[in-house]
């Protein structure tokens, strides 16, 4: 026994001698598991489990055209979310930091997407196009990046101008980029940009980062996450579509994003860096809860609240002690 | 040689006495005592149903009956999973069940609760529907801040997959393992305030 253990934990820590009662380990063990998976298959039968169908960029171009529209504007002019990212993605912008540290900066850019060749026009150009469509790809292929820049602005200020109604938008400088937003949103309604940016000029594909990504731009998603009870803000992480349980055990986590400063995004500088924050905040409890046997204060605590008299309360009895005063 | 050490060893600290034993203390007697091995039970379900739907591939259970059932199975058991995990996680530190050398048991079975939500999360992650959408969409920004997201990511459903069926599992059935072995060298934790004569330590 180690000569660091006070006379209390070498005495826990010594084999027990006083009464025992007979114990068959095995036989606990299968009772167990018979009783769980009874437990599991009713409830499966009764309850089912949840399978919302998945999200297409079919779906999003038929039922919000308009948006589907405006969001391939923005990926063309860098200004959709994805574009602005930074970090894993692109170098868009900072990202997060709590305080001087920009953990989010630290790894650099390990899955590089840019917004406008991947999501607008590499699915365009590895389909069959109009006429109408192939002569604007050629076009901006050609034009400088600042040719490009300017076109792809000037629109997606025109469109954010007339409140995303692409009838109200006035005529312009936008080059080719009103032809390259309708081509990419009727190979969507065909159901072709799916499968484009799923295979992405590929054959066996498993990495989905880019259709997530460019769905999230949008507001399909977002509105559909909304409808569903999702979002952060209002317990989404712990919720599930339907109505069953989700991951309840992320109900820590979840709290922070109920609370301010984490609210508020526009609070500098917590709320604005609620996500990373509340990584930390999280990941130094998970630590906590790890090392709770060192923590002085939190592993005294069970000794002095006295739960575990109704957890032993036959051997408190049986053999005469009282509750420890202070 | 190791392995006649390593043999040596094991038969020390966890001769078939200890390893499955026929009594045990007198004040093991609480219904909370239950959840520790409810808590693997649920697992061993978890891992039966997960095997099922590793086996047919991850879109199975949209396209069948059966699949779809499995898929129930496989949801319900990882729910029952985690409440029987939190309240023996909670019976546990009001048992200061740490003392006596016992540490490292704690550490292991915290670290398995924490490695349990991750592996969940990587479950619903590759759900292969609109949930797992979302999900991924909402938490890559978590993870992205912290730097985490450059490693683990949460949109990549491939490397989700992976971890999910296998290396999440496996290091979670080494530590759970681990952690059972751990407490069937020490033994349950002694009642607080336990009477002194009721060990070798008094003697």
């Amino acid at each position: 026994m180690s000569k660091n253990l006070s006379p209390k934990e070498v005495f826990d820590a010594k084999p027990w001698t006083g009464k025992l009662r007979s114990y068959d380990i095995i036989k606990e063990g299968t009772i167990a598991v018979v009783v769980v998976a009874l437990l599991v298959v009713s409830l499966s039968f009764l309850f089912g489990s949840p399978d919302e169908k998945s999200l297409t960029f079919k779906g999003w171009a038929e039922s919000n055209s308009d948006n589907f529209y405006a969001t391939a504007v923005q990926e063309l002019a860098g200004t959709s979310g994805t574009a602005t990212y930074g970090r894993p993605y692109n170098e868009g912008s900072d990202g997060l930091n709590v305080g001087p540290l920009f953990l989010q900066k630290w790894a650099g850019v390990t899955h590089r997407i840019d917004a406008a060749n991947n999501f607008v026009i590499e699915p365009l150009m590895n389909q069959v196009q109009t006429p109408e469509v192939k002569a604007a790809l050629t076009q901006w292929s050609q034009a400088s990046v600042d040719a490009r820049t300017k076109w792809a602005t000037t629109y997606d200020d025109a469109i954010t101008k007339a409140e995303g109604k692409l009838s109200a938008i006035p005529a312009g400088e936008y080059g080719p980029v009103p032809a390259l937003a309708n081509g990419l949103t009727q190979m969507a309604k065909a159901g072709s940009l799916d499968a484009a940016l799923l295979s992405q000029g590929g054959f066996f594909q498993t990495d989905s980062t880019k259709q997530i990504l460019f769905f999230g731009d949008g507001a399909y998603l977002d509105d559909a996450g909304t409808a569903a009870n999702l979002q952060g803000g209002t317990w989404g992480m712990m919720n599930e579509t339907g109505r069953y349980p989700g991951q309840a055990w992320l109900w820590l986590y979840s709290f922070w994003y109920q609370i301010p400063p984490f609210t508020n995004e526009e609070s500098h500088p917590i709320g604005a860096n609620a996500d990373v924050y509340i990584m930390v905040i999280m990941g130094a409890m998970s630590l906590g809860l790890i090392l709770i046997p060192v923590i002085p204060g939190v592993r005294s605590l069970p000794m002095r609240i006295p739960i575990h008299r109704g957890i032993w309360r036959s051997y408190y009895q049986s053999e005469g002690i009282k509750r420890r005063r202070k | 040689m190791w392995t006649a050490r390593a043999r040596e060893s094991w038969q020390k600290n966890l001769p078939i006495e200890k390893l499955i034993p026929d009594t045990q203390p007198a004040y093991v007697v609480s219904w909370i005592y239950v959840f520790g091995v409810l808590t693997i039970a649920a697992l061993s379900v978890i891992i039966i149903s997960g095997l099922a739907l590793a086996f047919a591939g991850p879109a199975w259970y949209h396209t069948s009956d059966f699949g779809h059932w499995v898929n129930s199975l496989h949801f319900w058991s990882v729910q029952l999973f985690f409440a029987f995990m939190v309240i023996h996680l909670w019976g546990k530190f009001w048992m200061a069940a740490w003392r006596g050398g016992r540490i490292k048991t704690w550490i292991s079975g915290a670290v398995v609760f924490v490695l349990s939500i991750a592996t969940g999360f990587t479950g619903y992650l590759i759900q292969t529907n609109f949930d797992s959408q979302w999900i991924a969409y909402e938490a890559k920004d978590g993870f992205n801040s912290a730097g985490i997201g450059a490693f683990f990511n949460v949109t990549n459903l491939g490397q989700m997959l992976l971890l999910h069926v296998a290396f999440l599992p496996a290091v979670l059935g080494l530590l759970t393992l681990i952690h059972v072995l751990m407490v069937r060298k020490r033994g349950v934790v002694p009642p607080i305030d336990a009477n002194s004569s009721n060990t070798e330590a008094s003697r």
